[in-house]
């Protein structure tokens, strides 16, 4: 057994909004610079959708993660020769998403609404772009292009994870008034199994053995953008100007000292939970290999029990600190991906083994299995609980998402929810009867001790409870950066480093 | 003249490479890249990039044989077939290598994106490449055979510098197509740590081969990588 700590992002989707809070923090504090302005390192989809960049999710093109051949994991990327391929395919490659997969960044010609000379028409600011600082004709595509289900035969229709839809869950795109959505944020996932690790010629990748952070070394990337096409995510980005990829960081140095990273503390609708994991980093490649229909199953598995005392003996043997081991106790990661299983990662059968967990979205579900919606239920009453898996809305286009197909764990979390909601209900409105509420709970193999932390966590959480963050002990390190605030004021967004002949070694 | 280009110049530009390369990479190691510009811009490039990379690395690891083993070379040219396979392999690869370099600055002068980011130094090192391999290919087709007194000729002038003692007669006597060609070359070398050509001496890409495919740093316990998984 090999434990290591990791530290996980949740994501209540039933809760996001839309309102892209996330990813606007994060713009402002680390790529608002001239070749990162495409890069949206958390950025918020409209499910269905095409996503950003238009269709990640479809390997069949972009070919990211890894599968299984021969028994052996082997990255899609490699096809044929393995890593020789990688080599052989490093002047120009096939499988790269261009900026036109992304957009042309671009800002507009404001200072023509101040500038333009006297005339009878109003002046206008045209869009210009930010790479050849030329006028646009027009904007063809954008960072959410599809936000809410806009231009939706166009771009929602092209969603991957609408494979294995029967026509008419497919008709729904397109009917307004049978219309769901819902959003998924997204930041890196931070995987056990990196994708983006493993095609790096450069060897300039790598995962934290602390924290389990998957950074890119700056200074050793050579720009073979093998992390763009392999990471299955498309999270890796490439800095067009200065020739170097980068990726979401994790917030590091707010993590570092216990702060929640941006996203999830500028988080207006409190759906986001940050925790460390404590998991056996020695049975990653057997959980990666894997079958499909066991994978989030394995993945549960490989995620260890923080408070059994065996665990947290041999996490003391590995090095790790007594507070990580109190906050993987505490870890709202752990409760709701392992303990109360209704947290599940987001396309586990890219084998990457991602580290961040969402807990699928009732919401719309309910609003479509209302009769006078279309549907066949009422979800008010008790009898709804029993047919959920019965509803006209895709439990498979969750699947597709969140499970890798399986349809049975994303009904195991929709009904602990509706469970939950139906035992919360009973306590404080008392229509449905204490016994029926009771054995609605234990149907699904929650106590009520379990509701109530799920509603405490879910509903009310607060700061602390939702970020669960261990500080590093940078005084153990054997690598620190010796310079102080002060000296790297400025430096933090990767600009070039300007350092004397000679001088210091960092 | 002679002594001046082929017998002082080559050390003063090897010692501008080799010195360039140890400021920059301990300098400004940030901004050693090969520049891709991919992502802006795939379609032309795929003409470009394929038959250039191929085309030049095969050429160039030619004269690399070239200079260590000469004799085999000679030998191989002794029967006139074999040197008709040796001179056509190796110009039909210049060739490809030259139209990948055209289709690249093509591209270059065409496509909005890639040229508003291309710099002075792009410009510089697209014209030294052409010259090296319009005159490469111009030697190839009008001083045959170029194989057998590039080993007799050149390659004892390349050992002369290396041995620290240059001997600028092997060179005098060549041709003004072929002289411009090997000076060419020199400049080449001086200015590779200066552009985007340095990511050609990058030795990252080779070690991908052996290595694991994980790569994991610890701040702690060691300061060396350690790998957690080990795939067959």
């Amino acid at each position: 057994m090999d434990i290591r700590a990791q530290l996980s992002m949740s994501f209540h989707m039933d809760k996001c909004i839309g309102c892209h809070t996330c990813s606007v923090s994060c713009k402002n504090v680390w790529t608002s610079r001239r070749g990162a302005e495409y890069m949206w390192w958390n950025n918020v989809e409209t499910k269905p959708g095409a996503g950003y960049p238009l269709t990640w999710e479809d390997q069949e093109r972009y070919r990211g993660g890894w599968e299984v051949s021969g028994g052996s994991l082997r990255l899609k990327l490699l096809k044929g020769p393995g890593k020789i391929r990688t080599l052989a395919n490093i002047f120009f490659q096939p499988n790269l998403p261009t900026v036109d997969d992304y957009y042309e960044p671009f800002t507009y010609d404001y200072q023509n609404l101040f500038n333009a000379p006297a005339g009878d028409d109003q002046p206008t600011a045209r869009p210009k772009s930010l790479i050849t600082g030329e006028f646009m004709e027009k904007i063809v595509l954008g960072p959410n292009w599809d936000d809410d289900m806009a231009g939706s035969p166009l771009y929602s229709a092209n969603d991957p994870n609408l494979k294995g839809l029967s026509e008419s869950q497919k008709e729904m795109l397109t009917k307004f008034h049978k219309l769901f959505f819902f959003y998924l944020p997204r930041i890196c996932n931070h995987c056990l199994n990196p994708a983006c690790v493993a095609s790096c010629p450069s060897g300039a990748i790598y995962k934290r053995g602390e924290d389990g952070i998957v950074l890119i070394d700056q200074d050793t990337c050579r720009a073979w953008r093998f992390c763009v096409s392999a990471c299955p995510y498309k999270k890796p980005y490439y800095n067009w100007a200065n020739g170097k990829s980068e990726k979401c960081i994790f917030c590091y140095p707010r993590t570092e000292t216990g702060q929640p990273n941006a996203c999830a503390h500028a988080c207006t609708g409190r759906i986001r939970f940050v925790g460390a994991l404590l998991y056996d980093a020695d049975r990653i490649e057997d959980v990666a290999k894997t079958p499909d229909d066991r994978l989030v199953e394995a993945m549960r598995e490989i995620v260890l029990d923080p408070n059994d005392p065996r665990v947290v003996e041999e996490a003391r043997k590995a090095g790790i600190d007594e507070n990580w081991i109190r906050a993987a106790q505490q870890s709202p990661a752990y409760n709701l991906f392992k303990k109360w299983r209704i947290a599940m990662p987001n396309h586990p059968e890219f084998r990457t083994v991602p580290m961040n967990f969402y807990i699928p979205p009732l919401s719309p579900i309910l609003h479509n299995a209302k009769a006078e919606n279309g549907g066949t239920f009422d979800p008010e009453s008790t009898e709804f609980f029993n047919e959920i898996d019965k509803m006209r809305i895709p439990v498979r286009f969750l699947a597709n998402m969140l499970s890798a197909g399986n349809e049975q764990v994303v009904l195991e979390s929709l009904k602990k929810q509706m469970a939950v909601r139906i035992y919360i209900r009973q306590k404080r409105v008392g229509d449905i009867g204490d016994s029926k509420a009771k054995s609605v709970l234990s149907s699904v193999g929650l106590t009520p001790q379990d509701a109530e932390d799920i509603y405490r966590l879910t509903s009310l959480g607060t700061f602390q409870e939702r970020f669960v963050i261990p500080e590093t002990h940078r005084e153990h390190m054997t690598t620190v950066d010796p310079r102080t605030m002060y000296e790297k004021r400025g430096s933090v967004g990767f600009g070039p480093k300007k350092k004397e002949f000679l001088g210091r070694t960092w | 003249m002679d002594k001046v280009l082929f017998g002082a110049m080559p050390y003063v530009l090897i010692f501008t490479a080799i010195v360039g390369a140890i400021w920059r990479f301990r300098s400004n190691k940030y901004t050693w890249s090969s520049q891709s510009s991919q992502f802006l811009e795939n379609k032309t490039l795929f003409f470009g990039s394929f038959p250039w990379h191929y085309g030049i690395i095969t050429i160039l690891l030619g004269h690399i044989f070239g200079i260590f083993f000469p004799s085999a070379i000679l030998a191989w040219n002794g029967v006139p077939v074999r040197l008709y396979i040796l001179e056509l392999t190796a110009l039909s690869f210049g060739f490809l290598a030259l139209f990948g370099l055209l289709a690249l600055i093509y591209r270059r002068l065409t496509n909005s994106r890639v040229k508003a980011l291309t710099s002075s130094w792009d410009v510089l090192i697209l014209i030294v490449l052409l010259i090296q391999v319009v005159t490469g290919v111009l030697n190839a087709t009008m001083y045959r055979w170029g194989s057998n007194w590039y080993a007799g000729a050149a390659v004892p002038w390349i050992w002369s510098i290396l041995k620290l003692n240059p001997n600028v007669d092997y060179v005098a006597t060549l041709p003004l197509i072929t002289k411009v060609h090997i000076f060419n070359a020199m400049i080449f070398i001086g200015f590779i740590p200066f552009s985007r050509l340095a990511h050609f001496v990058v030795l990252n890409p080779y070690k991908y081969l052996v290595r694991p495919y994980q790569v994991v740093r610890w701040y702690k316990r060691t300061p060396q990588t350690e790998n957690i998984v080990q795939y067959k």
